[in-house]
């Protein structure tokens, strides 16, 4: 393994000109004096395949980076391969990736259950691990996963937000979750346990939980609504969140509904649902919606727009899918430029971790990117919106979690 | 005499199958290899149950998990060395399978195979249930690290977890062979093709139909250790519903009632599906789809009938299966 990994560099720092100069002991990995490899697993095939939207748009920007000169003097190869949303193929895929590929990063891989199983193995191969599409928490572990990073709002975080807003002005509210049996949703648990502390049991009368593999949640709605509570928080992926939608509304139950941002999209959540059935709703953004007309004008959102035109034409503008990618790989955009010449993974590494205030088009004003040396939360800033039926119409402030 | 030349191209068809890829292929490569090491052994013991023995299931998933997890907790919680962990999977999956096999009894058919889709259904969330949660660690499932070779062999990890795998494997395949083709095999398919008449031949319906459900969930168990090991990590989410239909696909499409067949099925299931994400980004599980068609419309029997029709040195010995 050690032979191994002192040819992958000795044959990366020749490739890439041996006359640079780096640190000794710099590992460069996919890395040629015209290429850089960029390795993603998305799932294109089974139950989270409504996901696989942000691999076509990772793959999208990397080709409008190439058409605009590329990074570095160098063109982005993004290879990214189906992983069906499970651990094993993960790491199938991820081994091939970085075995036989030989990227030089991954980018952008998808999943909570998938990352966590190709983790340990990314950071015993020193390989960058970055900005995974997953708003775990645990990503920003940095003692113990120097080679992992992740880029949105982590779910506690949102939940915490969430628990304020309720404390605050629903003080003898009666709350019910739905979360999903996965970390995911269990982090939205701890992070309403986190938010309102000792008058958890106080506020939260009804908890209940679906598998990912359910085919519908119309029980748990109903449980819930007979349990009296008025307030209801779900942490559900889009498809299940219709469902939520859909069924409280059809039973003429109408809580305070807290979603979580994973399902805010109108394209995958909202329009499946019903957009009048949806009024009220409150979620937390940190992204620009697509479909809120304040956007319109917004230089950012243009140059989203008119990414989308040329390069996924296709592609429905109402996805907050393709914003989330376009934020996240603006982001890696920067991480390359700040690497100069030196695209080995130490310094790539190094420059992850010095996002200083960067900003993003896609991200609402006021949010920014940060990262340090002891910060591997990305963004850690969101704002409340309200569902007004065609639209969401953010309130209050940016309020960090 | 034709019998012995086809025996020796068989030995020497395995000793190559478990040699060449130890110089020839990557460590990615490898591990796509144990992969089908365990795959083969999962879909031959859904195929001693379902393709022999007549009883079909749709769960052997649960099987499979459950034998990951015993491996992955023995080895994360009590430290004990992978091989160890192979037989205890092996014993507590033929339990499981053996009490299973007690209400299908009652079950025939469809019924049966409902039975078991939901408890492969089950199991994902049995994994998750907080009662268990200090064991299986809940969610987030359980990492464990690969073994290296011992005795100071000249082999990575990913060579020796094949050649490991491979000899398992051929031990039981010869196992599975010697018991099909023997006495208790053709009992087996009596009670597949004629219940009535097995029975009026003196077979014991119940106690053989339990008895291979427990073999089979064995086969399985072991598959999920070897998987587990291979994988480094075990989580509620590896063992989705659908990995039980996985296996069954890869059971019909390697030919039921075959032993080489299970090969056949674990090449299948491990390489179709990154075929079709290599056609399609779009849709692979359309792309998926239509070769599973194809292969039904081509090798209506599996793909080990076909392999039967071209290859003479096996034809007389497996024409009588």
């Amino acid at each position: 393994m050690k032979r191994r990994t002192f040819l992958a560099a000795a044959g990366g720092v020749a490739a890439a000109g041996a006359g640079l100069a780096r640190p000794a002991l710099a590992t460069t990995v996919g890395v040629t004096a015209t290429e850089l490899k960029i390795g993603n697993t998305m799932p294109y095939s089974g139950n989270a395949s409504s996901y696989g939207v942000i691999g076509h748009g990772d793959a999208a920007y990397w080709k409008m980076v190439n058409d605009m000169g590329g990074v570095g003097g160098r063109k982005i190869n993004f290879i990214s391969y189906d992983d069906a949303y499970s651990p094993p193929k993960a790491v199938e895929m991820v081994r091939k990736l970085v075995e036989e590929d030989k990227v030089a990063l991954l980018f952008h891989p998808l999943g909570t259950p998938t990352n966590t199983a190709i983790q340990k193995y990314c950071n015993a191969k020193k390989c960058p691990q970055l900005f995974v599409s997953t708003g775990a928490d645990k990503w920003g572990d940095y003692k113990h996963f120097p080679w992992t990073i992740g880029w949105q709002p982590s779910y506690q975080v949102e939940a915490r937000i969430y628990a304020a807003y309720i404390k605050k002005n629903f003080p003898n509210g009666k709350v019910a979750l739905i979360y999903q049996n996965d970390d995911f949703g269990k982090d939205y648990l701890i992070g309403l346990k986190d938010g309102l502390g000792a008058d958890f049991s106080k506020f939260v009368i009804k908890v209940v939980t679906y598998e990912s593999t359910d085919a519908t949640v119309d029980s748990q709605v109903v449980t819930m609504k007979d349990s009296g509570a008025d307030v209801l928080v779900t942490a559900a992926i889009p498809k299940f969140a219709a469902q939520v939608i859909r069924k409280v509304y059809d039973i003429g139950w109408k809580p305070a509904h807290f979603m979580t941002n994973v399902s805010s999209s109108v394209g995958a959540t909202i329009t499946p649902a019903g957009p009048e059935k949806a009024v009220g709703m409150i979620t937390s953004q940190y992204l620009k919606d697509p479909t809120d007309p304040e956007w319109d004008k917004d230089p950012g959102m243009n140059e989203w727009r008119a990414f989308m035109k040329k390069y996924i034409p296709n592609g429905d503008l109402t996805d907050g899918g393709y914003v989330a990618s376009y934020g996240a790989c603006t982001t890696m955009h920067q991480v390359l430029k700040q690497c100069g010449t030196d695209f080995s993974r130490e310094n790539i590494m190094k420059q992850v971790a010095n996002l200083k205030n960067e900003t993003v088009p896609v991200l609402l004003p006021g949010i920014t990117v940060n990262t340090s040396p002891t910060n591997f939360h990305p963004i850690r800033q969101m704002q409340l919106a309200r569902w007004a039926g065609k639209t969401y119409q953010r309130f209050g402030d940016v309020i960090q979690g | 005499m034709r019998i012995m030349s086809s025996r020796l191209v068989l030995v020497l068809l395995v000793l190559a199958m478990a040699v060449v890829p130890l110089f020839v292929s990557s460590g990615y490569q490898l591990f796509q290899f144990t992969m089908v090491v365990a795959y083969a052994l999962a879909v031959l013991g859904v195929n001693l149950v379902t393709g022999y023995n007549g009883q079909i299931s749709l769960g052997h998933g649960a099987f499979y998990a459950i034998g990951a997890y015993v491996t992955a907790i023995m080895m994360d919680h009590w430290d004990l060395p992978y091989w160890s962990t192979l037989p205890v999977a092996a014993v507590i999956c033929a339990g499981v399978g053996f009490l299973l096999g007690l209400p299908a009894l009652r079950l025939g058919g469809l019924y049966l195979a409902l039975t078991t889709l939901a408890l492969a259904a089950a199991v994902p969330q049995l994994l998750k249930y907080d009662l268990f949660e200090g064991w299986t660690g809940g969610v987030q499932g359980i990492s464990i690290i690969k073994p290296d070779a011992p005795f100071g062999l000249p082999l990575n990890a990913d060579q020796w977890l094949y050649l490991f795998s491979f000899a398992v494997a051929v031990v039981l395949f010869i196992s599975a062979w010697n018991l099909v083709n023997g006495r208790i095999g053709r009992a087996l398919k009596a009670i597949r093709d004629q219940p009535l008449a097995a029975e009026a031949m003196g077979i014991d319906l119940a106690q053989l139909k339990t008895r291979t459900f427990a073999a089979s969930a064995m086969y399985t168990g072991i598959a999920g250790s070897i998987a587990a090991i291979a994988v480094q990590f075990v989580s509620p989410d590896s063992f989705a519903s659908a990995l039980s239909i996985t296996l069954f696909v890869g059971m019909v499409v390697g030919g039921a009632a075959s032993i080489s067949g299970a090969v056949f099925g674990a090449l299948f299931i491990q390489f179709i599906p990154n075929i079709a994400d290599q056609v399609s980004k779009a849709a692979p599980g359309a792309v998926y789809g239509l070769i599973l068609i194809v292969f039904m419309f081509v090798a209506p029997g599996g793909i080990a009938s076909l392999v039967r029709k071209w290859w003479p040195a096996g034809g007389s010995r497996a024409r009588s299966t």
